[in-house]
């Protein structure tokens, strides 16, 4: 008894701080026009390089420096959370829906669909992630649709085999098979009985997957193959910072932090929100 | 029965790699924009782009195309580079030991990490030691090598540098090497000085890679751990005098890491395939970074090759953590 | 004559502070088979491990003490406790099956302990086990030691058990059950083997058991045990002929027996075991007003 509401009190301790962290992000990045204190694109040459405002040589309204064209770092950070933004939640959702419902099938009616699926899943496996994302944006081009089919594209695997496994489980199941004697079709079933119970494990594997998306962003505009306009990204600004890391080292560890926190809570995030909803320990 | 289990996942491995070879393929020539005209300079004529065409084969169906393709891999010919005008085979040969290097070198901090830590949390079981360790997972975990790269940078390249942050080997350095092999061949040789090098270079990209394999391999075997720790011939053998540690290792550990054997054979491909990514935050000169280039200059059939050798390489580590689970399980061994 | 193992007034208790074992005391002569006696969940597996250092995390030792040749294992250090267990006492265990690590070979896990806790040359060990192995009647050492596990039969793995177990000349052997996992052919064999092993080592036995008739082969000496509570204790000849408590008369009447199949069943009367409950609850009063 004492140990599950220990574990409860923990879980909720993640929840609140990791959900805390990404909702300031996203209302920053939603709020952007409003909260940001310089134009993310306003390139100054009279004021490159300076440095974040407690240390000497800082600039009033530059509070985390700017980069070697003179562009406010804060501003582009905000700025750069709408794309992770709307990366994350499209692409996870995308890889999800396919995925999943890839998994589902799979997992529920066996046979030559599992067979089938699983030996697509098997190739796409062997492609190291990585590559495969850039070697898709840069054949059908860049953009924020390109960055986020290419996400889905290469993910979906992930959904994929966690719901089969999940669905599997859950098909040799009493009720299901109780469901069956009842005379319900099995397309109902599976989307009325076996899915219910599979949902807690997709939500925290779609927080999960939403960390991923924005960390395959960031590689690829770090690689400049992301979106094709001058809007920032943190994976460009980490790309600038990479270059000038001993002159103006804050252009590299404001993006890393930002994206050390987001990628955190987010499967922070999708742990404690499966922790509560886990049957088992409620 | 060993034999027949090997055989059909070769049938297996070689289906997944036609299959890779198939979508690549697919997703290349399928694909908008015309390669060929990037290659050749402003003032070329259509005759010479036809014939540059026909060169690469790009005027036949795309069937055609993929058979052509593949019975040239199977020969051995994986055709030529567009963009660094050699042979592709040799290319990635040339580039492949590197990238090979780096992420054994990887796997080995990752279980020279994880391992003990492992056995310490299994070992301090529902104390504060095994929190600590879990938080620290949990983090680890969560954060991939790309960041991790990236702090490390910070950290040791321009914080404290006593690592080196760029490259594979001092540019200045003359190097005795007759194969690609760098630091197996410094050790054969005996040149230390040479090895410390590498390592300085290789040491950060290799940690960074390493960094999340060794939190699953912590946390995965310290679950396996605890579990083998309740049975009972590890009772018998505290009663029979032995230490907690001696008791882990003599007893637990050979039980505990076989089950986990294949889930860490998997994770240490997505090592590998971290390798395009780190390599190229690094500067290190392997395969990983020539693939960048290469999707860069839209070079296919360099494309083609790096990536059918990146699968087969997955492909092959799947098979021997098949292989050396039913080889360890001596219950399997006997059938 | 210090006793070998004496156990004074031991309560053990779970995290919601129940006791599950409620002042035990007993003591066992060198050389002497005391059998334990109860039903599943009486707690005689519970004194064995306390005995022997193992208790399950979630029971402690809340008051008493276990002596082993007049050593009070309480005050020891971890690490002296359990160069104290590891070199006087040994373990029989109930399931050969489980009790053998399936990827080490019979022979290294036999020698184990003789080698790196008694400290004896491996030319020693591997003598000292064949000896055993004879006397457990394995005629092929050689290949009994270089087997796995996996490859033995259960009599088999638990002749290789006892073997080992009186390889180490422990003062006293923990017998937990050893015969229940195995079949009944071979149960009686098994048992012959320990009381010839035990007359002739000299070795005190603590044996745990459920089985009256084990009790009535083996041992010299009987505690019988109801929920963590000693009931009876005598000499077994005499337990057998004139039973005192109500329970162990119960225990009697309860067991099968080969010479009057057709006799009914008894389960253990509605009124002994009220007795019981009011003996228990005036002992856990007792306790709780001592401890709060």
């Amino acid at each position: 008894m004492a140990d599950a509401r220990a574990i409860g009190q923990r879980g909720d301790a993640r929840l609140w701080l990791a959900g805390g962290w990404l909702l300031v992000a996203l209302l920053a990045a939603i709020f952007a026009p409003l909260i940001a204190p310089q134009d993310p694109l306003a390139q100054d040459l009279m004021f490159e390089r300076l440095p974040p405002f407690w240390m000497q040589g800082s600039q009033p309204g530059y509070w985390l420096g700017t980069d070697s064209l003179g562009r406010d770092l804060l501003s582009r950070l905000i700025y750069g959370g709408r794309v992770a933004f709307i990366v994350a939640f499209a692409a996870a959702l995308a890889a999800c829906l396919v995925g999943s419902t890839l998994g589902l099938i799979a997992g529920y009616f066996g046979g030559w669909p599992d067979r089938i699926i699983s030996r697509i899943v098997d190739v796409w496996m062997a492609f190291p992630p990585v590559l495969f994302a850039i070697l898709l944006v840069a054949v059908f081009g860049t953009g924020l649709s390109s960055v986020i089919i290419a996400i889905a594209v290469i993910d979906w695997t992930r959904f994929c085999r966690v719901v089969r496994a999940e669905a599997m489980g859950q098909a040799r199941m009493d009720y299901v098979e109780n469901a069956r004697i009842a005379g319900y079709g099995r397309l109902r079933i599976m989307v009325s009985e076996v899915l219910p119970n599979v949902v807690p494990t997709i939500v925290a594997l779609l927080s999960l997957e939403m960390g991923i998306a924005i960390i395959v962003e960031a590689i690829l505009s770090f690689v400049n193959l992301s979106i094709s306009t001058d809007d920032p990204t943190w994976g460009g600004i980490i790309a600038e910072g990479r270059l000038s890391i001993h002159q103006a080292w804050w252009v590299l560890v404001f993006p890393l932090i930002t994206l050390f926190l987001t990628v955190l809570s987010f499967s922070q995030f999708g742990e404690g929100l499966k922790a509560r909803f886990d049957p088992v320990l409620r | 029965m060993i034999l027949q289990r090997f055989l059909i996942r070769l049938l297996t491995m070689a289906v997944t790699l036609l299959g890779v070879s198939v979508v690549v393929f697919v997703i290349i020539r399928v694909a908008p924009g015309n390669p060929i005209a990037m290659m050749l300079p402003p003032g070329a004529t259509q005759a010479d782009i036809d014939r540059l065409r026909a060169l690469y084969g790009f005027d036949r169906s795309l069937v055609e195309q993929y058979f052509i393709w593949l019975s040239g891999v199977l020969h051995g010919d994986f055709g030529t580079s567009i963009s660094l005008r050699q042979d592709v085979l040799s290319l990635v040969l040339n580039r492949l030991p590197a990238t090979l290097e780096l992420s054994i070198f990887a796997l080995v901090i990752a279980l020279a990490i994880g391992g003990p830590l492992a056995i310490l949390g299994a070992r301090e079981q529902g104390t504060v030691v095994e929190a600590g360790i879990d938080v620290a997972n949990g983090a680890a975990l969560s954060i991939p090598d790309f960041l991790w790269g990236l702090a490390l940078i910070l950290l040791f390249g321009v914080l404290w540098p006593v690592f080196e942050i760029s490259g594979r080997v001092s540019p200045r350095l003359d190097l005795p090497f007759v194969t690609q092999f760098y630091l197996f061949e410094s050790v054969v040789r005996l040149r230390f000085d040479l090895t410390k090098d590498l390592i300085s270079h290789m040491f950060m990209p290799a940690v960074a890679l390493a960094l999340p394999l060794a939190a699953i391999i912590s946390q995965l075997l310290k679950i396996s751990l605890k579990e083998v720790m309740t049975l009972d011939y590890v009772t018998l053998a505290r009663v029979k005098g032995f230490s907690e540690t001696k008791v882990i290792l003599r007893e637990a550990l050979k039980n505990a890491a076989l089950p986990t054997l294949t889930l860490i054979g998997v994770q240490f491909t997505f090592l590998i395939g971290g390798t395009v990514i780190i390599e190229r935050l690094f500067s290190y000169e392997g395969l990983g970074n020539m693939a960048i280039d290469a999707v860069i200059n839209r070079d296919l059939p360099l494309i083609q090759g790096i990536v059918l050798v990146f699968a087969l390489i997955f492909v092959l580590i799947n098979l021997v953590v098949d292989m050396m689970y039913a080889l360890l399980n001596p219950r399997l061994r006997h059938g | 004559m210090s006793a070998c193992l004496d156990i004074s007034s031991l309560s053990a208790t779970l995290a919601s502070g129940q006791r599950v074992l409620r002042s035990v005391s007993l003591a066992v002569e060198p050389g002497e088979v005391r059998a334990l006696v109860g039903e599943s969940g009486a707690g005689k597996s519970m004194i064995g491990k306390a005995v022997l250092g193992v208790l399950p995390p979630s029971v402690k030792i809340a008051e008493g003490s276990i002596r082993l040749e007049g050593t009070d294992l309480g005050t020891l250090s971890a690490k002296e406790r359990r160069r104290v267990i590891g070199t006087k006492t040994a373990l029989i265990p109930q399931d050969p099956l489980t009790a053998l690590n399936p990827s080490r070979r019979v022979g290294p896990q036999m020698t184990d302990r003789l080698i790196h806790i008694l400290g004896w040359d491996s030319g020693k060990a591997d003598k000292s086990i064949r000896q055993l192995l004879d006397e457990v009647q394995i005629r092929d050492p050689d290949r009994v030691m270089r087997a796995y596990p996996h490859e033995l039969s259960g009599g088999m793995r638990q002749r290789v058990l006892i073997a080992a177990a009186f390889a180490a000349e422990p003062r006293l052997i923990v017998a937990d059950e050893p015969t229940t996992a195995l079949d009944v052919t071979v149960q009686k064999q098994i048992l012959r083997l320990i009381a010839q092993l035990q007359k002739d080592h000299g070795t005190a036995i603590l044996f745990v058991t459920h089985d009256l008739g084990v009790v009535a082969k083996i041992s010299q000496k009987v505690t019988v045990l109801y929920a963590g509570k000693v009931v009876e204790e005598a000499d077994t000849a005499a337990l057998f002929a004139s039973p005192q408590h109500a329970y162990t008369r119960a225990l009697m009447a309860a067991t099968p027996r080969y010479t009057d199949p057709m006799a009914s069943l008894k389960p253990v009367d509605d009124a002994v075991l009220a007795g019981l409950s009011a003996e228990i609850a005036a002992a856990d009063q007792s306790w709780r007003a001592g401890h709060g």
